[in-house]
Formats: C-alpha cells, structure tokens, sequence
C-alpha cells in the first residue's frame, strides 16, 4: 500500500489535536502561524490554543511560564524565526531553566533549509541545526518525511525537556512506507553497503537516496543513513556502522564547514577513533537572492542530486586511489 | 510566623543592614540596585502580600514571585534565610566555593522561579505563567519585580502587550524605578518617561509608590491584588539606587560602584 505523502506539521498537528480532548495538559501556542489543521485545535480548544502574535520571544517565554505550571507547550512558528529571532529566550528560559525545573516545551520549526523556495533567505534556514544542538538540554529532531515527523509526537509528549522539531515546509515523498524509524536508535538505515556511507538528515536524505542509487547503478557499493535526532542517537551502533565504510558522506541542508551535522560527526568519528575520510555537503556559507526551484537552488550550491553525485565520486575515486 | 506582628520597617531595616553586611563578605555582588528594592520585597514577604511556605517552595497553591532584576536582589538573601527556606549560616558564604547564593540568584536557590541573570525575561515568562493558572483555574497571584533599566528590552513590552490583550489580571508587575541603569540615568539613555502613562496606554492598570516607605507598598500592593477587574496590574515603586548609603545613594554609576569596607562599617555602627 502506498502511503500518501503529506505536510510533516500538519500530520504533527493532527495528532496534536486528536490527543488534546484527553490530554488536558497540551497547550499549543502559535507566533501568527497557521495551517489548516491548526484551524481545527483553534476551533475545538480554544482555552488551550494561543496566539501570542509575531512576537517569537514571548512565544518562547509564555511557553516556558505554561510549561512551569505544568503544561505540555507545543510552540509553532517559522523555523529561522523560532530559533534566532529569539535565541536568547531559548537559551534562559528553556534550555538554562530546564537544567533546574522540569518542564517540557516543544518547538516547531517549520521551512528547514531552501524549503521556503521563493521567499528569500530570511524565510529559508541554514543555521539552525549548528545553533539548536550548541544548547545543552535540547533535543534536535530533523525528520525526512511525514511519518517519521508523525512518529515524534509520542516522543515529545512523553519526554521532558525542551526539543527543536525542524520541519520541512514542503510536502516530501514517503519514506517510511513500513512504519516509523526506532525513535530511540535515533538513525534509520535505508541501505547498506560497505564502500561509502552516505548519513544524511531531513530533505538530504531523499538527495543522498537518489545518488545512491545512481552510484549503485555504477557498481558503487552504498550505504545511506537517516540521521533524524541530531543529538541523541544510539553512539555504540552507529560507530559500529560506520566503522564499516571506507568513507563518511555528510549531508545537510544548512551551511557547510559551520558546526552543523558535518562538525557533529566529524567530532563523533574522531572521539571514536575510526579516522574514516569525510566528506561533507551543506550549503556554502553566503546567503544568495537567486530566484528558482529548490532543485535548482540545490544544484547552485552544490547540494543537488547532480552536484552531489559528482563530489561523492570523486571521493569515491580518492578512497580508491588511496589504496 | 505571625505576619501582623511583624514590624515592616524595622524588617527593612534589619534587610538593608544584612545586604550590606552580604556585600561587604561578597563585593561581587551588586549592592545599590540590592539596596532600591528592599522595601519592595519585605512588603511582598512580610506584609502578607504572598502566599507562600518555605517548606515547599514550588508548592502548587503558592503565589509566583518572579524576580526579574535578578542581580539587583541580593536583599532576598536575607528575607529568604530569615524565612526558613534555607539556613541563615549560608549568608556567610555568599559567592564562595560550593555555595548556592551567587553573585547573581539563579533557581537553584529555594524561593527563586526563574533565570533572571539575563534581564528582561521575568515578565515574560511570568505571563505564561499567569496564563497557564488562569487555565488551570488556580485562583493565585503572580507577582514580578522588575527593574526599570530593563525594560529596556523590546521583548517586556511583547509580554505587556500580550497581558493585557488575555486580561490577565491575576498579574502584577512592580518596577523597582531607581531611574539609573549601568552607565546613567535612565531618563539620559533612552527614558521611559511616565512608566505609567505608558503602561496604561498599553491596557494596564498603574499606580505609584514612593518604594521606600514600606508600608505604603504593602498597601498599595494589598490593594492591588485585591483588584480583579480583568487587567493587568502595575506598581511603579519611585525607589533611590544605593539607598541610604552616603556617595553611592542616586549616583549615576552607582550600578558598578562598591563602597568602601570603612564606611560599610560604620554605617552597621551608627545605624544598629
């Protein structure tokens, strides 16, 4: 049976929203936000549905203040603005003050990387996985598709601590045609392989899909991971994973070579000791007015099928000259 | 602990002479914006103003006491320690090894709600708080205290906005308005002018004090809180940075400046 593909916040929201008549404890608060879902928990829970306006700090401080009394905050905005407008809320007032009171506020953000297509670089996010998994306390889930996005409900309402959700604004294809990923191994393979292994996080991991399968076809042998908690994964299984590959690909849709996936993993396999070669594809560091379909922005900066098919042979061709 | 019984302004005075003594152990700490705001806390904790047991700090059917101007309370140290929320003895160990009672009070000290080291997010997240009782249906108060140089920050006035606009009148800001911030007079940085000509325009209702004279803000604190007439509700506390310290008293950089351990001293003399 083919699952068909939907919006990541609006099946979020769903759950949300059929868990809210018993749940009494959920509050969702907005920073002028919508969906249509959304329109369905302003409608029927009124007294726990605010709209604080475009006021992302205050979002994130009447989240935290619920949270203390006790409420389960699910707090909805645009991705950049959720995580930088109010960085500084965020640190204090959720990741500081949850290292002392227990309290549970989720944040989603949605349009991760270029998936706000033609609104420009404000509006597009390339910063926020280097930024959200600096803060101690926080857990960063970056899912691929909307099942997997889905499957993250149960996690954030029944871990405490504050989590940053990055979600795609787009509606991607499915993935997870047989359920969802195991949320507490933290990764998902899709393919396996010994040559390179290619460990990829949100949109990425449908690029990293498609050039493996290109590289297959050339006789590569590829392995392709989905990286969608960025900050707590199984460490032991995935070392014992990639301790397997000759080569590391990194992917990402946010910048390159500025403390993203690529700087976490990098530190992973060097605390780990594996000393695998690396490569890594992100966005390169300058933000760009360029008018065009993602596709097209993709293959501008390097992160497309087509360029990142390139990079990844010609690493795979060092790996072997190596030899 | 009989709250009538209590004499408010020799409790005052009994605060300001242990904030000077703390400051004098611990010149780390911040002792003129400490020195503004002692009235303001003595009415709030001994004038029967909140609700409260030291037993049980976070107890569900406590009043919310958040303080905002985090560095500029070093005055709770005593009111807490007196209070029994923790031994007195800690004083002696004010931002020494292994002690909880910093140069700036963080949650880890019972009786603390918040992170307050950054300024102006007290209000913030007190309005959440607020909010999230009004839904609980929990008939208690939040109270915050605020200095008047950080509200200053643009994102106090989302909270007051927001506060007002859900009527919600179980919230009570008191600014401790010594009118100088770190390197002047407010009114020479950026002024507020009328805080309450402001604040009311924004849909609060204000009034003023003059913040030392400690029993006229337990009574106007007592009167606000009694007022539930669906909006937020303002105290501007008219308060002196450095109060009643001779050189430090309302000087504009007072924020940075330490008095001397000679004249600590003989002001615990003259004034036992």
């Amino acid at each position: 049976m083919t699952i068909k593909p939907l919006a990541m916040r609006d099946v979020l929201l769903d759950r949300i929203w059929g868990a809210m008549k018993d749940d009494r404890k959920i509050f969702f608060t907005s920073a002028d936000f919508g969906s249509p879902v959304l329109d369905k928990i302003r409608a029927d829970f009124p007294e726990r549905f605010v709209n604080v306006g475009i006021a992302e700090q205050n979002l994130i401080n009447v989240s935290a203040g619920l949270a203390l009394e006790g409420y389960t905050v699910f707090a909805y905005a645009i991705a950049p603005f959720i995580t930088m407008r109010c960085y500084e809320q965020i640190r204090v007032s959720l990741a500081l003050l949850s290292e002392v009171r227990p309290m549970n506020v989720n944040l989603i953000g949605v349009g991760a990387g270029y998936s706000y297509v033609v609104s420009g670089p404000t509006h597009q996010c390339y910063e926020d996985l280097t930024l959200m998994r600096a803060l101690p306390n926080f857990r960063v889930l970056s899912p691929a598709d909307h099942v997997s996005a889905a499957a993250l409900f149960d996690r954030c309402v029944n871990t405490s601590g504050p989590k940053y959700l990055r979600f795609d604004a787009q509606v991607l294809p499915v993935l997870y045609e047989n359920g969802s990923p195991d949320l507490d191994t933290g990764f998902h393979v899709h393919r396996s392989g010994d040559g390179v292994c290619l460990v990829a996080t949100g949109y990425m991991l449908h690029t990293a899909l498609k050039v493996a399968e290109s590289l297959s076809a050339e006789g590569h042998s590829v392995g392709v991971v989905d990286l969608f908690d960025i900050s707590n994964f199984a460490a032991d299984q995935l070392q014992k994973l990639l301790s397997s590959y000759a080569g590391i690909v990194t992917l990402e849709e946010g910048f390159r070579g500025r403390g993203g996936v690529d700087a976490m993993l990098f530190e992973f396999i060097a605390r780990r000791g594996l000393a695998k070669p690396m490569l890594n594809i992100g966005v390169e560091g300058a933000y760009r007015f360029e008018l065009g379909s993602r596709a097209e922005l993709h293959e501008q900066v390097g992160i497309g099928p087509e360029s990142v098919l390139r990079s990844v042979t010609t690493f795979v061709q060092s790996l072997s000259d190596s030899v | 602990m009989n709250i009538k019984s209590i004499d408010l302004s020799e409790k005052a005075h009994w605060v300001w002479r242990e904030t000077l003594a703390v400051h004098r152990r611990a010149p780390e700490t911040r002792v003129a914006s400490s020195l503004s705001s002692i009235e303001i806390f003595v009415a709030l904790y001994y004038g029967g103003v909140l609700r409260f047991d030291p037993a049980q700090p976070l107890a569900e059917h406590r009043d919310r006491c958040v303080i905002s101007k985090g560095h500029g309370s070093i005055c709770m140290y005593p009111i807490l320690a007196d209070l029994g929320y923790f031994p007195i003895e800690e004083l002696q160990r004010v931002c020494q090894t292994g002690s909880f009672l910093g140069g700036i009070p963080d949650p880890v000290i019972p009786g603390y709600e918040t992170v307050n080291g950054s300024l102006g997010h007290g209000l913030g997240v007190a309005t959440g708080m607020a909010l999230g009782l009004k839904r609980k249906g929990l008939d208690r108060s939040v109270f915050v205290v605020s200095g008047d140089g950080e509200l200053h920050e643009g994102a106090n006035w989302e909270a007051i906005m927001f506060a007002s606009q859900h009527g919600l009148d179980n919230l009570h800001l008191i600014v401790d308005d010594n009118r100088i911030s770190m390197l002047g007079y407010t009114d020479d940085i950026v002024s507020h002018g009328s805080l309450s000509a402001r604040l009311s325009a924004f849909g609060w209702d204000c009034m003023e004090v003059d913040g030392h004279d400690v029993l006229s803000v337990q009574a106007a604190l007592l009167q606000m809180k009694a007022n539930h007439a669906g909006k937020p509700k303002a105290l501007i506390a008219r308060t002196l940075k450095g109060h009643g310290v001779p050189g430090l008293e309302n000087a504009p950089l007072s924020h940075i400046m330490n008095p001397k351990p000679e004249l600590v001293d003989s002001l615990l003399e003259q004034h036992p």
